[in-house]
């Protein structure tokens, strides 16, 4: 097990969750200094980051007040008094949510989501709303309709999608953890690129009540943090059954922080030879093969597994997910709230199309597209009902292979983290960077990433593990072990040093584009 | 009504009717927002109800309840899985922007609703039930330059109740719909009322040449908001249909509303109906598998119905079938009747009184606007208690009128009212006799002319005596008594 030590704030290697809690049970610091330590670098880095839609100051004060007076009591908790972002996908109550879309610019819910409730509960301090791509259609966060969030290793690159602004936030050193939603590889992707370690539990584990729909049977909420011990805190805290949410699964949620023994013998892991592509990046490739190599060595079996279905994942996916958006993303037509544009005069038709025009972007405009098509009459049998067939077929392949191995090691992306505007002119090549990542929400599995190396520009590499449906234990368990083994995760974007007295540590401004 | 042989001559009418009703649940089929009626617009409403990002429907099983109640009532099969669908189409009295319903696995199958026709018992088979939400209400003469929309009615519960193209004219698509609105009532699962819009009912109608395999086009009928629209508008289509075939062309196929005021089907704008409602699995909701002991358990507690009651009502009760008919097509009215049957053993007398004085109240106060009992301004006991003054030769038949006119404005007992009134009939034959004396001895000019042969002044006579004794002259023993002095 990883030694624990209390928060030091001149020292980011040390901004995890486990020390600050440390730092807080032991008195050693308070949840309003936390909030304001964190809230300060925010307001210094957001130019240059922009993770952040919306940095909720006054909550994050009230809610700093609050957990100090639990703490004051004596009282504690996993998550007491921890400085943590949202998704700006979570609905919240009386704060902006907005999907980075100027659909839903302005609106204010009058309810909070399932996981924003259980993390207020617990005392989390909500510093922020994180950035995004719109309605969460994307691998880069460049499809946010209030600009693109930089990846804090590399300002001239993307921190991935869609939860790009979570992971960045995290990386930037703006608040110890966040939540993400993950619907074909969401959080995995921007934890990788990012080099921070997120997970996407099993669909059904956290409740999507209050999270706006993308593809409401792919869509599922995870974190993000430094270390896996992190992750299986904030895990704990919102995982669970809603009865409000009727896919929530009404299993027990176990102590997955107990259960991070640092132990990975006689765990058998499984490699599928069809997740080492052509075209990945060798850098990748290679840091990916080490990793494996290294579960080995801690007592872990490494055996060859197929997941044949694998190549048709990307295109089942964007049949059904976009099927699925294009009736979710109905409901913004400009009749009960946020953005209404028409003429005096104009008919309700006219109003629809002028709302929709200007208040989604592009990415969602072409999904919406794609999926009003796949679900039209005279084509559901060969699109849509096709892509559910594949569906079928994918997961099959994973509960075979669960018959060989207990985890499925994997890449999270072909590549490290790209430029600003590579990809956004061929949305064919965007989608090609959640090829790993998409089977996993195909068949409903979690999949864990850890940061596992940097390629040759010093961008963080990821490592995905995939556990059986509610096998999040044995994912973040082997991930502890591994961080408890490596320093990986220790690293830190010279950007974190912001403002600590460093001189390289001055973020560069970076020109969006 | 029409009868389908004599009136479309040479034409077969086939018609299949699906109708929409709405559950009597406390709250919505998604939501916990109440589903009642009449409250001012959008209170009833909540962030699922309106459509707002991330929330999402839960199942209220009582209306599940209610609809596989619905199902077992009428003969169907529950398969083991049905399934939500997405029905996705664009308007602003639809929040989502699509309708949860069901689509390819309905919740339930087959079954069948008896329909008595002029050649017999028939059997109408119900191709399937199925589940959905209510849209809301668009309101468009409130102001000139918008429109407002009313969520209170979004995500009520609602079955749609399918049947095959088994009913062969007008008459019997309203024999259906009674037949079906007394089932759903019996259940206790909806009000039924038509113009209410809780029971709604569209038409597929189409013709063919009586006797050919091959069905005709057809035009599916809407906006019939009354049993009687119904009935006028099937027919009203029907003839418009034979007209086209036999002026040599053909019947489009169309949704066309029904237009009351000028008796006639008109279709429907293109626009409107040009949708492909693009259905698809509702990912929000799991499939539905209807737990089977839970089904055996509603299926033991299912009330009587009302087929099983009238042939009870004419086994027990020794009714006429008619008589049955008309007391169990309400359940509480057959309620009503059994209850009064209950405190005075008169069933045929406590009918007509039913049927005639009680069922006109209803009518004419527009009672039958609530299934409630408790409301209806006599008590089935005190009717019980009048026929019993009636049969106890304590008042007459006419002065029951007169009582119960007064049960019905001070809700009074008859007992109390004719104690009150000194309504009791006079049955003593001495003070009978001395009233028709009386009366014989001022009118001498008149008993001669009768016992010249002029038999029709007895009724003179009788309205006479009633007269001098206030109506409450024994009638039988008056015209006995008034019989023999006349003729001495």
């Amino acid at each position: 097990m990883n030694e624990v030590r209390s928060i030091d704030l001149s020292e980011p290697s040390s901004w995890t969750v486990a020390a600050a809690r440390r730092a807080l049970d032991r008195h050693e610091t308070s949840a309003l200094e936390l909030a304001r330590f964190f809230l300060g670098r925010s307001a210094r880095l957001e130019p240059s980051v922009h993770a952040l839609l919306a940095v909720t100051t006054e909550r994050a004060l009230a809610d700093a007040d609050a957990a100090d007076r639990r703490l004051g009591a004596g009282e504690s908790g996993p998550l007491l008094g921890i400085p943590i972002v949202l998704k700006d996908i979570f609905a919240t109550r009386g704060i902006a949510t907005t999907c980075a879309s100027r659909i839903l610019e302005g609106f204010v819910p009058p309810y909070d989501s399932d996981a924003a409730e259980r993390l207020q509960r617990a005392g989390a301090v909500l510093i922020g709303k994180a950035n995004m791509d719109e309605f969460a259609m994307g691998s880069s966060t460049e499809n946010s309709a209030f600009g693109v969030t930089h990846n804090p290793w590399d300002l001239a690159r993307v921190p991935g999608g869609s939860s790009g602004g979570s992971a960045a936030a995290v990386a930037a050193g703006e608040c110890l953890a966040s939540l993400g939603t993950d619907t074909g590889g969401s959080i995995r992707l921007p934890a990788s690129y990012c080099g921070i370690s997120g997970i996407k539990p099993t669909y059904g584990r956290v409740s999507r009540f209050g999270v706006v729909a993308y593809a409401s049977s792919l869509d599922q909420v995870g974190p993000f943090a430094w270390t896996v011990r992190d992750l299986a805190t904030v895990l704990g805290v919102v995982a669970g059954h809603d009865p409000r949410d009727s896919t929530s699964v009404p299993r027990p949620v176990p102590d997955y922080a107990s259960g991070l023994t640092g132990d990975v013998k006689g765990l058998r892991i499984g490699v599928p030879q069809e997740y080492f592509v052509k075209g990945m990046a060798p850098d990748v490739e290679r840091a990916v093969r080490v990793t494996i190599d290294q579960l080995a060595s801690l007592g872990a079996t490494v055996v060859e597994v197929s997941l044949p279905h694998t190549e048709y994942a990307v295109a089942a996916y964007y049949l059904i997910a976009t099927a699925e958006a294009s009736s979710n993303l109905a409901r913004y037509d400009g009749v009960k709230y946020g953005l209404r544009r028409e003429e005096r005069g104009g008919n309700l038709l006219e109003m629809y199309r002028k709302t929709r025009d200007g208040g989604f972007g592009a990415e969602v405009k072409r999904r919406i597209m794609l999926g009003t098509y796949a679900l039209s009459a005279g084509y559901y049998d060969a699109y849509y009902l096709k892509a559910q067939k594949v569906r079928t077929l994918i997961r099959r392949d994973f509960l075979a292979a669960f018959e060989r191995c207990d985890l499925i090691a994997t890449p999270t992306a072909p590549t490290t983290a790209f430029r600003l505007g590579e990809k956004t002119a061929d949305p064919l090549e965007m989608y090609l960077s959640d090829i790993f990542t998409i089977s996993v929400n195909l068949a409903g599995l979690p999949g864990l990433v850890v940061p596992c190396g940097f390629d040759a520009q010093d961008l963080p590499i990821g490592l995905q593990l995939i556990a059986p449906p509610f096998g999040e234990e044995v994912a973040l368990r082997a991930g502890d072990a591994y961080q408890g083994a490596t320093a990986w995760h220790l690293r830190r974007p010279r950007l974190a040093s912001a403002g600590l007295g460093e001189a390289d540590g001055e973020p560069r401004r970076v020109n969006s584009r | 009504m029409s009868d389908a042989k004599s009136d479309y001559g040479a034409y077969e009418p086939v018609i299949g009717l699906e109708v929409h009703a709405q559950l009597l649940t406390e709250s919505k089929l998604f939501c916990s927002c109440s589903s009642a009626f009449g409250a001012a617009p959008n209170a009833h409403t909540c962030p699922v109800c309106m459509g707002m990002p991330g929330v999402l429907p839960v199942l209220n099983r009582r209306a599940l309840e209610f609809a596989v109640r619905t199902a077992l009532a009428t003969g169907c099969t529950i398969p083991p899985v049905a399934r939500w669908a997405r029905k996705n189409y664009f308007y602003p009295d639809l929040p989502k922007g699509y309708q949860i319903s069901m689509y390819e696995a309905p919740l339930a199958v087959g079954g069948v609703v008896n329909v008595q026709t002029p050649d017999g018992a028939k059997h109408v088979r119900l191709t399937r039930i199925h589940m959905e939400e209510d849209a809301g209400k668009n309101i468009h003469d409130a102001h000139d330059d918008h429109s407002l929309v009313d969520l209170n009615r979004a995500g009520v519960p609602l079955l749609e109740i399918v049947s095959e193209p088994d009913i062969a004219s007008s008459a019997e698509a309203a024999a259906y719909l009674r037949n079906l609105r007394a089932i759903l009532q019996y259940l206790g699962v909806c009000d039924g009322n038509m113009e209410e819009g809780s029971m709604r009912c569209d038409a597929n109608v189409s013709v063919r040449k009586r006797g050919a395999d091959k069905l005709g086009t057809r035009a599916e009928i809407k906006n019939m908001n009354s049993f009687r629209n119904v009935e006028r508008a099937i027919d009203s289509e029907i003839r418009r249909q034979i007209a086209l075939l036999e002026s040599g062309s053909r019947v489009a196929q169309e949704t066309r509303l029904w237009d009351a005021e000028r008796g006639q089907t008109f279709p429907m704008r293109s626009k409107e109906e040009a949708n492909d409602y693009r259905y698809f699995p509702e990912p929000d909701l799991l499939p539905l598998r209807v737990d089977r002991t839970w089904i055996e358990e509603l299926r033991a507690q299912l009330p009587e119905l009302p087929e099983a009651r009238r042939a009870r009502f004419v086994a027990q009760y020794g009714l006429p079938a008619y008589d049955a008919e008309v007391l169990t097509a309400r359940r509480d009215v057959a309620d009503y009747f059994e209850a009064a049957v209950a405190a005075h053993a008169n069933p045929k007398a406590l009918s007509n009184w039913v049927m005639g004085d009680i069922l006109r109240l209803v009518r004419e106060r527009k009672l039958d606007e609530q299934l409630v009992i408790e409301k209806w301004p006599v008590q089935p006991a005190d009717l019980g208690a009048l026929v019993a003054l009636i049969d106890d030769q304590t008042i007459s038949g006419k002065i029951a009128k007169t009582v119960f006119d007064e049960m019905v404005e001070t809700g009074a007992a008859p007992g109390t009212i004719v104690e009150r009134r000194g309504l009791t009939q006079l049955t003593d034959d001495a003070a009978i006799a001395a009233a028709i004396d009386g009366v014989i001895a001022q009118n001498a000019s008149k008993v001669e002319e009768y016992r010249a042969g002029k038999d029709r002044l007895f009724g003179f006579f009788v309205g006479q005596v009633m007269k001098v004794t206030g109506g409450k002259a024994n009638p039988q023993k008056l015209n006995e008594i008034l019989r023999a002095k006349l003729s001495a």
